[in-house]
């Protein structure tokens, strides 16, 4: 086992994680859009994003769901196992905004050696995303 | 436009007829899971977790080989360009609900929520397909966005063998969409543009007191004939009503009064928790002010602060204050 990962009986609800800033960039944007095959012209066509009605492309859910995973994995560590993202969408990330994702250990559960993580991802308009995430942990047994 | 009582009534019996029913084709990945289009992901989202790339680290790990990011699930099986450029499908029922929804005004489409369940992370050389159902249709909703129906789905994912690995429920809300006036696309502010505060209505009574903040000075008006301060700026002397007036500059230094911590609702613009402070001028009149810069539970009454003039958004000045 990687010494770097948390250990299922180290985790107290409560505990918070650490704060983590995402520039949003168009880069990010189309870079996210496109990894997750995701060619839905307002993700990256400004043009086609403001015939829509938004100012600029913004930020596809694929993206999202991958950055709070991995807002939970960088705090949990590569022995950390995902099970469930469930979020809800807000505000959109646009170009030029800073989205802070921040949560808590909200729920243990030990008979799956599960927590669950309440994570909010707030940019300059308000949460663009809520929601929770179960990992499984190690319990290095 | 808007649907007529029975109009509506006859559409909604037509919705009917989609609950529950499989959408009839099938997504099939067009690639294994496969470590170029993990590490494409990984660049795009900074994520560094070993076990998608370092073949060594994911041995030591939980996972003992190279595994996919698990929120990639869906991205096995989106057609990529030719999926956003192609015709659809005509068995696609999905497709045709939704076009249903297009003749009856209901235009809008935004995805609102998703749920998504891991059994457990894919292996490279895994070929992924989904097949999705359609699971609910709400009744008519009024929404901060438009009035719609929320279509709720449920996709079940399978590899090669069968052998289910995850699922996903999606919601999407089909609403009637505020017509989009052309002029309105060519006035799309800024991309970068942050929401701003709200502008003061200036005129006789109050600009010179935003010009002077402007200036970076912190203006009380002065009753001429009696001396009394007061702010906000108006036309007339509270104690001796007399219309003359002049101004003084202030110190910026006071001692809370009194004040709130607004945390809910969060109004764009401001950050929170928002210390808003009712703030004694050292000069001898009273100023309403946030307090930036410290945790507001060491906010207290009589707590000495002083002023400082700043942007608080891209344009509009403030006094802010902080503790001396």
């Amino acid at each position: 086992m990687s010494s770097s990962s948390l250990q299922y009986q180290d985790v107290k609800v409560g505990d918070a994680l650490p704060e983590l800033p995402i520039d949003l960039t168009v880069s990010l944007i189309v870079a996210g859009a496109v990894a997750s095959q995701d060619y839905t012209p307002v993700h990256h066509d400004k043009a086609a994003a403001q015939s829509a009605g938004m100012q600029d492309v913004f930020m596809n859910i694929l993206t999202t769901n991958g950055l709070v995973s991995r807002f939970v994995t960088d705090w949990a560590g590569i022995d950390a196992r995902v099970t469930n993202v469930s979020i809800k969408l807000g505000t959109p990330n646009l170009p030029g905004d800073t989205m802070t994702l921040g949560g808590s250990v909200c729920e243990k559960d030990d008979g799956s050696a599960t927590v669950l993580v309440e994570v909010t991802g707030k940019n300059a308009w308000g949460n663009h995303v809520t929601g929770t995430v179960r990992v499984a942990l190690p319990t290095g047994a | 436009m808007s649907l007529s009582g029975k109009e509506r009534e006859e559409f909604e019996k037509k919705l009917e007829a989609y609950v529950g029913i499989d959408i009839g084709v099938e997504d099939v990945a067009r690639d294994e899971v496969n470590q170029a289009m993990i590490r494409h992901w990984c660049e795009a989202m900074g994520d560094r977790c070993g076990a998608y790339a370092d073949v060594e680290a994911a041995a030591r790990s939980v996972h003992g080989e190279i595994v996919a990011p698990p929120a990639m699930l869906q991205a096995w099986v989106l057609g990529g360009v030719a999926m956003a450029a192609g015709q659809a499908d005509p068995r696609d029922k999905q497709k045709e609900l939704h076009r249903f929804f297009d003749e009856h005004g209901y235009t809008g489409v935004v995805a609102t929520n998703t749920e998504q369940e891991y059994k457990r992370y894919l292996r490279l050389g895994e070929r992924i397909s989904a097949r999705t159902l359609i699971e609910s249709i709400s009744e008519q909703k009024a929404t901060a966005i438009g009035i719609g129906y929320f279509i709720n789905t449920r996709t079940v994912f399978q590899n090669q063998h069968g052998e289910e690995v995850g699922s996903m429920t999606f919601r999407v809300l089909k609403f009637e969409a505020a017509e989009q006036p052309a002029a309105a696309v060519d006035a799309a502010p800024d991309a970068s543009a942050k929401p701003q505060r709200l502008k003061p209505g200036l005129g006789f009574d109050n600009k010179w007191w935003w010009d002077c903040l402007e200036k970076g000075e912190l203006a009380i008006q002065k009753c001429s004939q009696c001396g009394v301060l007061r702010h906000p700026p108006r036309p007339m002397c509270h104690e001796c009503q007399s219309t003359s007036w002049e101004y003084i500059f202030s110190s910026g230094q006071g001692t809370i009064y009194s004040y709130v911590v607004i945390r809910y609702p969060e109004v764009p613009g401001y950050t929170y928790p928002l210390v808003v402070a009712v703030i004694d001028l050292a000069e001898g009149t009273r100023f309403v002010g946030n307090v930036v810069d410290i945790d507001p539970d060491e906010v207290e009454v009589g707590m000495k602060v002083v002023a400082s003039i700043e942007l608080v958004d891209d344009e509009m000045k403030l006094p802010v204050f902080r503790p001396a």
